[in-house]
């Protein structure tokens, strides 16, 4: 098994190379239990976690339930922001991102539900509710650690390709790719698939005081190759976070498939 | 408490480390339930930003929605039959008592009797909600007078009847009133059956076929004319021929209504019915399958010899034909035989009573839900409902080992000689198996 020492630097972008997507899940999880203990949050100090979904993630948050349920992590005192929601889809619909946590981590947890801030896509001033999730953050102080996940063009969250790099939380329409992609979860029938969402910004997650991006499998090696060996870009919308002080990037094998031979080696350690 | 404030400010309960019965699969998840309804957790998470307020942890046991019995003709020492003052509390008792059984809802049902018996009687079985006191009334069954002479089995000849001469007004004549009567079962060759059969189905109420020497033809216009459900498949009605199917023939039937559904039950003790047989039909038309008991085992043994005499049948499949199957016959798959959200659910579970075979372990939570804890060559993973070629037969699997105990003491079905000597007669020799 591959890993890094868990001693902190500062200001440097970490490239965390796992050999399989299990061992990568399994970093990602033990990283963020780790920060929510030191923290040690309590009644007036709550750790703020930015929350992703889609399939990337799944195996994390399988393994932050098993650590709950052992015993070793209560989310009591922790608020979490998800990155985006569908707009016009039933929040109780199957593929909604509120059906997706509730089904994947909330349910299994003790987070109070007012703590779990998730977009309304079907609220009425879809702008409106825009400004009150970064108003929430805000009012929470800022999120500690952003955990987010890379589309296949590069989008972190639903910041697709040509989006701001310092955009905030407002209404996108999603680019052809993505819809694409997500149309596994619609039975493969395009026209099933939403083709608007609320997301944070780019800005929005650059705000967070670390960033911790999980990238897995063969298809998702180019949209990294383009993150962080070529320039900050806005078609590339993972690339901003070359300029975050605080950066992680949880990859397995096949993730760092198009990066040249001697970054890889360069993050593995291996001079 | 159903609906508005109060219900929303009723404690919301959540019984953990549990496989539910949900979508036709046992699945691990918690089951929620609040002011006597089966609760959305999400829908409360989201949207009301509430958590349980008790947790009850269900030990890896398996939450199915509770029995329904469509067919029961008493227990403990009461006949629903016998025309006394005291049938309001007989049924009480029968109902308190069937609760630890698994059986959360039933069809009290009376065996051929006279009209004076019926005009006494009706009356006092009012539809009645299940809850802590007892399960549910959903109405009565009416198991005869209108029935064939050579298929009466227990039932008195003096008092067997027709409707030739003036149909539906013979039916009201012999019975009274309608109103407490949910279910009645007739024999379809019995002249002017089809006008019956469409006024009581007008009534909303179930007609099934049984105790009857109809062909398949009589038994197919007796569908088209509103029939759903066939009466103890096999017992009291002519024997399947491969020229002429008889009854039996109605669950692979290309002759019924479109969309029509036809459910039977089958008296699964191991005794009334054949193993095999009870297999034939459930392969056949898997969907209609129910386990009742009209014998004087409990349901939920009933279900378990179901389960293990199918040989193959996922425990989903025997779950669903006690309670689902059911529901859907009487329509009340909405509120009862499921666990869906809004289905209805009980105040908590109750302890088995007295008596009970110990590994049988069967809390009912009143109302609709009950907890099996089966035994453990029963307990593995959640099965979907597959083919069973290639499953090997479980050693001794026509006679399960919980049919070697004896019955529980506290049941007492009165009137056993007759009905169980009957039905034995019916079919003109002993019950295979043995001894009871």
């Amino acid at each position: 098994m591959n890993c890094l020492s868990w001693k902190l630097c500062v200001t440097i972008m970490r490239l965390v190379i796992l050999d399989n997507y299990d061992l990568a899940s399994e970093w990602a999880a033990k990283y963020i239990c780790n920060r929510i203990i030191q923290f040690k949050p309590g009644q007036d100090r709550y750790f703020t976690l930015g929350l992703p979904t889609g399939s990337t993630p799944l195996g994390c948050y399988k393994k932050l339930i098993e650590y709950h349920k052992n015993g070793d992590l209560s989310f009591k005192y922790v608020k979490t922001f998800n990155m985006d929601e569908y707009v016009g889809l039933p929040r109780n619909h199957p593929e909604s991102y509120h059906s997706y946590m509730w089904n994947n981590f909330f349910k299994h947890i003790d987070i109070d539900p007012n703590n779990a801030h998730i977009l309304d896509g079907n609220a009425a001033d879809l702008q409106a509710e825009c400004d009150a999730f970064e108003k929430k953050i805000k009012e929470a102080g800022g999120i500690d650690l952003f955990v987010g996940g890379i589309g296949p063009d590069g989008h972190i969250a639903f910041n697709e390709p040509g989006s701001s790099l310092v955009s905030r939380t407002r209404l996108k329409t999603l680019a052809m790719d993505t819809i694409l992609a997500n149309a596994k979860y619609f039975d493969g029938d395009l026209s099933k698939v939403p083709t608007m969402a609320l997301t944070v910004g780019v800005g929005t997650v650059m705000d967070a005081r670390e960033v911790m991006i999980l990238i897995t499998g063969a298809h998702k090696a180019f949209a990294l190759y383009k993150a962080i060996e070529e320039g900050v870009n806005h078609m590339w919308t993972v690339s901003a976070f070359q300029q975050h002080p605080r950066t992680i990037f949880v990859c397995d094998e096949d993730a760092t498939l198009e990066l040249r031979v001697k970054t890889v080696k360069y993050f593995k350690g291996e001079h | 408490m159903r609906g508005g404030q109060g219900a929303v400010r009723a404690p919301v309960l959540q019984f953990t480390n549990c496989r539910i019965l949900r979508g036709r699969a046992l699945l691990w998840e918690d089951l929620w339930v609040r002011g006597g309804r089966i609760l959305d957790p999400e829908k409360l998470f989201f949207e009301e930003r509430r958590v349980a307020d008790e947790q009850r942890d269900c030990g890896g046991c398996i939450l199915a929605p509770g029995f329904i019995d469509v067919q029961i003709n008493g227990g403990f020492g009461v006949d629903f039959s016998q025309a006394t003052e005291g049938v309001g509390s007989g049924v009480a008792l029968v109902a308190r008592r069937i609760l630890s059984h698994g059986v959360t809802s039933f069809c009290p049902t009376l065996v051929t009797s006279p009209p004076e018996v019926y005009h006494k009687v009706l009356p006092q079985i009012p539809v009645k909600s299940g809850g802590p006191h007892g399960a549910g009334v959903l109405g009565v069954h009416l198991e005869g007078p209108f029935i064939s002479r050579e298929k009466r089995g227990a039932h008195p000849e003096a008092h067997l009847r027709s409707f030739e001469a003036n149909a539906f007004h013979d039916v009201l004549d012999t019975y009274g009133s309608l109103d407490n009567v949910r279910i009645v079962t007739l024999a379809p060759e019995l002249g002017r059956s089809h006008e019956v059969i469409q006024a009581l189905t007008a009534r909303g109420i179930c007609v099934s076929l049984g105790h009857s020497v109809a062909d398949l033809q009589a038994a197919e216009e007796a569908v088209q004319s509103g029939a759903t459900f066939i009466t103890h498949l096999f017992n009291a009605m002519l024997p399947f021929h491969h020229r002429d199917p008889g009854i039996v023939g109605l669950l692979t039937s290309d002759r019924l209504p479109r969309g029509r559904h036809i459910f039977y039950g089958m008296i699964a003790d191991g005794m009334h019915t054949n193993p095999a047989a009870l297999r034939i039909a459930h392969r056949a038309h898997p969907q209609g399958t129910q386990t009742l008991s009209g014998s004087i085992a409990p349901m939920d043994v009933c279900v378990r010899h179901f389960l293990q005499a199918t040989a193959g049948c996922s425990v989903e499949s025997a779950l669903e034909a006690a309670s689902l199957h059911p529901a859907q016959l009487l329509g009340l798959e909405k509120r009862k035989g499921t666990l869906d959200f809004g289905a209805d659910a009980g105040q908590g579970p109750t302890q088995g009573g007295p008596g009970q075979p110990e590994d049988a372990g069967v809390l009912g939570v009143p109302g609709q839900t009950s907890w099996c804890s089966m035994t453990p060559s029963m307990s593995g993973p959640p099965t979907s409902q597959a083919s069973w070629c290639g499953r090997r037969r479980r050693p001794g699997s026509d006679r399960g080992p919980w049919l070697e105990r004896t019955p529980s003491p506290s049941w007492t079905l009165s009137g056993l000689g007759r009905r169980g000597a009957g039905l034995r007669g019916a079919s003109g020799s002993p019950a295979p198996g043995g001894q009871p």
